[in-house]
């Protein structure tokens, strides 16, 4: 292993779902400890925590070392919408890179049971009885609602119909499939919110929240946390052989925002910035998407998944339904997407899904997935998008011979 | 005259009067157009700005029927992106029924505007969606 490496040392996820007994800490609590013990190192080890909760109070970070271990390393609490656990785990490599530290934690953990929709708000502006212009847009009224759609299932929504627009082939059963497959994937994952699988009919059938997206085709809102530890390479050789045979090298860690295109502060672009992570990850791992034996991909809504599997060039440019309909994408298929389940029925506690998605990949690597284990696995990619918008890519890659 | 006095737009982009019609802000240096107050131009970093008037007709290139919104929002209701002539516009499909069987990918739509209520002073706020043509 090469010095400048970086490796995942230890890492966890909580069961997802609902913790009406357990509060944000107790689900950071028990991520970190558990990601530490995984990795066989204490609170002692940590050079840096970079922690995200974006629905908790402010300084969650700190209230997690006090449960935890105070020892009064730097904490950065980072915040970039559903891409915040990516976005710790980024911080931590990066501080790794740059020779501050050799081992850091990274935490991500949200308490979204029971939260519905997100994105936008009907709140009515204070109406003082008169028509007041307000804001950027001098509006006298709310624009949610009149003006589009600011909630999540619905710009996603867009998403998805843009490609179909763009390209053909797209229709509501095709995304309603989408989700058939990976709530069939979901029923081997103990740990997901849902896990049961579901007809097409049902899923079609199912409460509409904004078309071609219902119900089961959002992502679940629950609880969970996850938590992962990184290690220098260089400190890697002198940890166990036992240490060194479950890291999992990160290939690549990547974020990126969106660059300015037309239209792009009309309907937000989650495609651009996707096409940007992934080509710089493939580029500095090395590695292309025909390398992968698994990807975990922000699967926020039925719609989404779709043009994720051209954004991250798992297909030729405009070919995403001819790649869905190939069957590859299913677990038995050739690139395996989503075998977790994906957020529409693992879940989707915004802050943890950026670290849960590379655990469950890492979980393949290391040949401890179980019954869901993708036989032989070597190298997987995680992807998240934060609406806003930030995107993160990591690339990973098993260290076992 | 008197009429029009008694309204305002409920965007400031919108224009009232005998054409209805929308309005960007475009960016002097490289054309890029935008909707809401600018600090600068997000693509060349450019900070003058000129108004563009903005075609009334255009094409659908992307819809959701939103069916379950915030508290407050009126369901269901069409979401979309209208293509102006190459401007980009949101807004919503109106005068049209809310469904998958009316609404369409390519469709072609025109400005429309509508009555948001009035308020205590007597001024009627008037909002704009896209109506099929």
């Amino acid at each position: 292993m090469a010095s400048d490496d970086i490796y995942i040392l230890g890492i966890n996820m909580t069961k997802f779902g609902k913790h009406p007994d357990k509060d944000s800490i107790d689900l950071g609590a028990e991520a970190a400890m558990a990601a530490l013990a995984d990795g066989g190192v204490t609170m002692a080890d940590m050079g840096i925590l970079a922690a995200g909760n974006l629905l908790g109070s402010p300084g969650f970070g700190q209230s997690l070392q006090k449960q935890i271990g105070q020892t009064g390393i730097p904490v950065y609490n980072v915040a970039n919408a559903c891409a915040t656990g990516a976005t710790a785990l980024r911080t931590v490599v990066m501080a790794i890179k740059a020779g501050e530290c050799d081992m850091g934690l990274a935490v991500g953990v949200e308490k979204l049971s029971g939260a519905g929709l997100l994105g936008g708000s009907g709140k009515k502006k204070s109406d003082d009885d008169t028509w007041t212009p307000d804001g950027r847009f001098g509006a006298v009224a709310s624009t949610d609602g009149r003006i589009g759609t600011q909630n999540m299932p619905g710009v996603f929504a867009q998403v998805g119909m843009e490609y179909g627009h763009k390209y053909g082939g797209t229709s509501f059963e095709l995304f309603a499939r989408i989700s058939e497959k990976n709530h069939n994937h979901s029923t081997l994952n103990p740990l997901a919110a849902y896990s049961k699988s579901m007809p097409l009919e049902q899923i079609m059938g199912d409460m509409m929240i904004a078309y071609p997206n219902t119900r089961p085709m959002c992502s679940a809102n629950c609880d969970g946390g996850a938590a992962a530890v990184l290690v220098s390479g260089e400190k890697l050789k002198s940890l166990s052989d036992e240490q060194q045979r479950r890291a999992v090298k990160i290939r690549a860690s990547v974020l990126t925002s969106d660059p300015w295109q037309d239209g792009c502060q009309i309907l937000p672009d989650v495609n651009t910035l996707t096409r940007m992570a992934a080509n710089q990850a493939y580029e500095t791992a090395s590695v292309g998407p025909e390398d992968l034996d698994l990807v975990e991909l922000h699967d926020c809504f039925a719609t989404a998944e779709l043009v994720h599997y051209d954004n991250l060039m798992l297909c030729d440019e405009g070919g995403a339904v001819d790649f869905f309909e190939s069957g590859k994408p299913f677990r038995d298929g050739e690139r395996p997407v989503n075998v977790s389940g994906g957020l529409q029925s693992k879940g989707h506690p915004i802050s943890a899904t950026g670290i849960a998605n590379v655990w469950e990949v890492c979980h393949h690597l290391r040949n401890e997935a179980g019954d869901r284990q993708i036989e032989g696995a070597r190298i997987g990619l995680a992807h998240v998008i934060g609406l806003g918008s930030a995107c993160g890519v990591h690339i990973l890659e098993s260290s076992a011979a | 005259m008197s009429e029009t006095a008694t309204q305002i737009p409920h965007v400031d982009y919108l224009v009232l009067g005998d054409s209805p019609h929308l309005v960007a802000n475009e960016c002097t240096s490289c054309a890029s157009r935008y909707f809401d107050r600018r600090n600068a131009c997000a693509k060349c970093f450019g900070s003058d700005f000129t108004k563009a008037e903005v075609p009334t007709a255009g094409e659908v290139t992307a819809f959701t029927i939103v069916a379950f919104a915030a508290p407050g929002v009126p369901t269901p209701f069409v979401a979309a992106v209208v293509d102006c002539d190459g401007t980009q516009v949101r807004g919503n499909i109106i005068n049209c029924e809310p469904d998958a069987d009316h609404v369409s990918l390519g469709m072609q739509v025109e400005l429309a505007t509508y009555s948001l209520g009035t308020d205590s002073a007597g001024t009627e706020a008037i909002g704009f969606g896209f109506q099929p043509m």
